[in-house]
């Protein structure tokens, strides 16, 4: 995907965007070339395993050492579309290069496997899309949602001849790409630039602002189409139920990352200038307590009731935010949010906590951070549309999935973070979507179906 | 602490360690220069008759290795372009200098004996310590009857050689071309001539690669190229071996041998002096790091002497050669068997990939219940190839230990197996 930067942007958006550099920056072609000669080529390879989407990480690696970025970035986006995003935004160190086995030898090391894959994706120069579509099945397929699952699934049917039609509730694509990773993660306009980049297959229609339950129907979609995919993500937030949480300083942090990632000036946002408390664990936690330290936060103290080896954000998360100067306050559970006789968020009071029998007590010790605006970050929920009359089986709060991702309902298929499998990573999301393509292919296209291997050489 | 110092065929030197013939040594600003930073000797750039050579631009290629490192260097240099006026005159003032070090200079001259009479009794006028024969330049030079071209011919080597022994009283040293299917002719021939002594290996012709957008090879001079003269480290097993067979050959054991091939650190160095080399030459690594390396060699041969009791470097030169033998000889009773260190695996599976695709199928695979694998070896199958060795990327994880039957040395010679055996 070539990574054009010749877009014009105001004085506002490049100081925006220095603020909010790459965290991990891309490595230059002497590093690439120094890294990719570090792996092993491994037999049975364990980082192909470890990786959702089981990229060929080992032959793109050796691609990249033989001066191949056209072929490296072909053997990534064969497994996985936004291999470009994935780079970015994968959390490497539980999955691909946790499984290097040079983190088994005395350096414990493992290939950079994150960067090279940037590198590859990149720097590779195609005319046109690196793939052609195979001959037209006739077959259609609504896609509801475009994010990552939704793009990959419309991706890989089209590129097996089927006419994709994707229905997004917001007003571009790319899901949480677009409006959820943190911003020094997925800098500038990248998210953008690989929807154009897998939308150039052609075969794929997005309908923006268009809604399920409230423009489309899945009813409708079944009727109109051969199959559906519904990608339709998590709508809802969990809530404290505290007082006071209805304040317009307690946040929800999905939508204040959603709100930055489209400035385009500082001004724009309501930025806590003294203090903030952020409640939760997970890498939307740790994603903004580091940016509101990047925008200017003189204190930001994160709280969560158990440890930090409950924390589901990584080690590695854990230490990004530690390298912000984020305060980690853990056994630490919310008991008030304070509030003055103005109606200002002045604080927050927190009990200790405690395990005992594996269960979480409070403990006799309390104290209060004070604090001019609170980011809740306890998790996500999938909300399905209220008017849908048409409902797949709903298991755990997510949509329930079957083999080859088939939901309840015969012609419709789920993936990406509205179903209940995996971590909610980007990585499942594209997996997801890519296998249930192939499956509704299968079902669709049984007598004509192109071999998948055909399809991709081409 | 050991002492390096030698006396390589009436030539004394405080160490082993000398410059080849080569751009480093062109002139006395770099040989100062190298004499400065501590080594032994220096062979002077060719000299070769007036008018000086000319050389074009673009001179240098290389092979890297896969960090970038330069693993084979290619030169399209010529001789010396500098007059021959001046090369004496620089080499004389420096020997006058640096009395306590070698000072080879390096010749070429068409074949006529009036020439090189000429020209010999100049470089004796000098002071320096002995003359360097180059019969092994590879590019440009052959074109015109010289360097590889005489080289190439036992009986000029020996006819030239013998002039030069006539003519002067100085160490000859033959340089040899590796660019001939068997080294011990022109090394023989070299010695029958009277050579106090050959140098080994000269460049090896060589093209390190196509540029595919100029379709041309490189160095590249205005969209052409030639082959140029191959060295560093990449040469360094041919040029051992061809030491090894010139060590080995009965006719010229005992003939002294200026090591020359790939040498970077003191382990290259020593390693020659193993097959019997009683000075070495280094050039490439110099080219690639400058004339400091020579620091590190001495230190390096120094400390490993020491650990070996060794105390001066005749201790150790040749103690390689009886080790090294032709293959009938090699015991077939012999038997080695590769071990695997599970401790020690990181479960890459290279070894089990290679065995199985281009071996003996020797190494099995067992699937963890965590998706990782253990490799074993099938010994019966196991024909101690070393492949799995080399693959493996954890020292010592892959050993190949001795599982001989107790049978006595037999070679193949007395092998039943070999139908042209010779009976006992």
């Amino acid at each position: 995907m070539n990574m054009d930067n010749s877009v014009n942007y105001s004085q506002q958006q490049l100081a925006l965007n220095q603020m909010f550099k790459d965290i991990n920056p891309a490595l230059s072609a002497r590093q690439a070339g120094i890294e990719s000669s570090r792996c092993y080529y491994c037999y049975d390879a364990p980082c192909i395993k470890a990786c959702p989407s089981k990229i060929n990480i080992p032959s793109f690696i050796a691609s990249i050492h033989a001066d191949d970025l056209t072929g490296a970035a072909k053997t990534i986006y064969k497994e996985n579309i936004m291999g470009g995003s994935c780079a970015r935004v994968c959390p490497t160190e539980i999955l691909c290069e946790q499984a290097c086995v040079r983190n088994k030898e005395e350096e414990k090391a493992p290939v950079r496997i994150g960067l090279l894959q940037r590198h590859a994706t990149d720097n590779a120069e195609f005319e046109g899309h690196p793939f052609e579509r195979a001959a037209s099945t006739g077959k259609r397929i609504a896609v509801v949602g475009a994010g990552p699952a939704g793009l990959s699934c419309a991706h890989r049917l089209s590129l097996l001849g089927n006419d994709v039609e994707v229905f997004e509730a917001e007003d571009k694509a790319g899901g949480l790409n677009e409006y959820g990773i943190a911003k020094y993660k997925l800098t500038e306009n990248f998210a953008q630039k690989e929807v154009d980049f897998i939308l150039s297959i052609g075969g794929i229609t997005v309908h923006y602002e268009t809604a399920l339950g409230r423009d489309i129907s899945l009813d409708q979609l079944k009727e109109d189409f051969d199959a559906v995919f519904l990608s339709i993500g998590l709508q809802d937030t969990s809530s404290l139920y505290l007082d006071n949480e209805d304040n317009e300083m307690v946040i929800n942090s999905v939508d204040y990352i959603k709100e930055l990632r489209q400035a385009t000036d500082l001004e724009q946002l309501d930025i806590p200038k003294d203090s903030a408390v952020v409640i939760g664990a997970g890498n939307t936690a740790i994603d903004i307590a580091c940016q509101l330290k990047r925008l200017g936060t003189e204190e930001v103290t994160l709280v969560y009731r158990r440890g930090e080896e409950q924390m589901s954000a990584t080690k590695h998360e854990q230490q990004i935010a530690k390298n912000h100067q984020v305060r980690i306050k853990t056994w630490s559970q919310p008991e008030s949010i304070d509030v003055d006789d103005n109606g200002k968020v002045t604080g927050m009071s927190f009990r200790k906590t405690y395990l005992e029998d594996g269960k979480l007590k409070g403990g006799d010790v309390q104290f209060d951070v004070a604090c001019s605006a609170i980011f809740k970050a306890v998790g996500q929920k999938m909300a399905y549309p209220d008017a849908e009359q048409l409902i797949p089986t709903i298991s755990n709060g997510k949509i329930a999935t079957f083999h080859n991702q088939l939901t309840s309902i015969d012609g419709v298929f789920a993936g990406g973070d509205c179903t209940g499998v995996g971590q909610d990573l980007t990585v499942e999301a594209v997996q997801q979507g890519k296998l249930a393509a192939i499956a509704i292919n299968e079902q669709l296209n049984v007598s004509i179906t192109t071999p998948l291997a055909t399809a991709l050489s081409a | 602490m050991a002492d390096l110092s030698i006396d390589f065929v009436g030539i004394k030197s405080p160490n082993p360690f000398w410059l080849a013939s080569a751009p480093p040594t062109d002139k006395a600003y770099n040989v100062e220069r190298a004499y400065e930073a501590g080594w032994g000797g220096v062979v002077w750039k060719t000299l070769g008759e007036d008018p000086a050579a000319v050389n074009v631009s673009s001179r240098y290629s290389a092979l890297y290795d896969h960090n970038g490192d330069v693993s084979g260097f290619n030169n399209i240099e010529l001789i010396t372009d500098r007059s021959l006026e001046i090369n004496l005159r620089e080499i004389t003032e420096v020997k006058k200098r640096w009395p306590d070090r070698a000072l080879v200079v390096s010749l070429m001259m068409p074949c006529e004996e009036q020439v090189w009479k000429r020209i010999l009794k100049l470089v004796e006028a000098t002071g320096a310590d002995g003359v360097e024969l180059n019969f092994g330049c590879p590019h440009g030079m052959p074109e015109r009857g010289m360097g590889a071209a005489v080289g190439q011919v036992p009986e000029y080597v020996e006819m030239v050689t013998r002039w030069c022994k006539q003519h002067s009283k100085m160490p000859v040293i033959v340089k040899l071309t590796p660019n001939i299917t068997d080294v011990r002719l022109p090394a023989r021939a070299a010695k029958s001539g009277g050579a106090d002594a050959v140098s080994l290996i000269n460049t090896i012709n060589s093209i390190t690669g196509i540029d595919l957008d100029a379709m041309a090879a490189r160095p590249m001079v205005d969209g052409k190229s030639t082959h140029g003269g191959y060295c560093g480290p990449a040469v360094k097993p041919i040029a051992l071996s061809m030491t090894s067979e010139i060590a080995r050959d009965p006719e010229t054991a005992g003939l002294p041998i200026s090591g020359i091939g790939g040498i970077g650190n003191w382990k290259d160095a020593a390693e020659f002096i193993a097959l019997g080399a009683g000075s070495v030459q280094v050039c490439t690594a110099a080219m690639i790091y400058g004339f400091n390396i020579v620091e590190e060699m001495k230190e390096g041969l120094s400390n490993w002497m020491d650990s070996k009791g060794y105390e001066n470097i005749n201790d150790f030169k040749g103690l390689a050669v009886p080790n090294t033998t032709d293959w009938k000889k090699l015991n077939m009773n012999y038997k080695v068997v590769a071990t695997i260190d599970e401790d020690k695996c990181i479960g890459c599976g290279r070894c089990y990939q290679a065995c199985e695709d281009t071996s003996h199928q020797a190494i099995t695979v067992t699937s963890n219940d965590d998706g990782t694998n253990t490799f074993g070896i099938i010994d019966d199958n196991c024909v101690g190839c070393n492949l799995c060795e080399i693959t493996c990327p954890v020292d010592d994880c892959i050993t190949m230990d001795e599982r001989s039957e107790g049978q006595p040395y037999m070679n193949w010679m007395e092998d039943v197996r070999n139908p042209h055996r010779e009976e006992a």
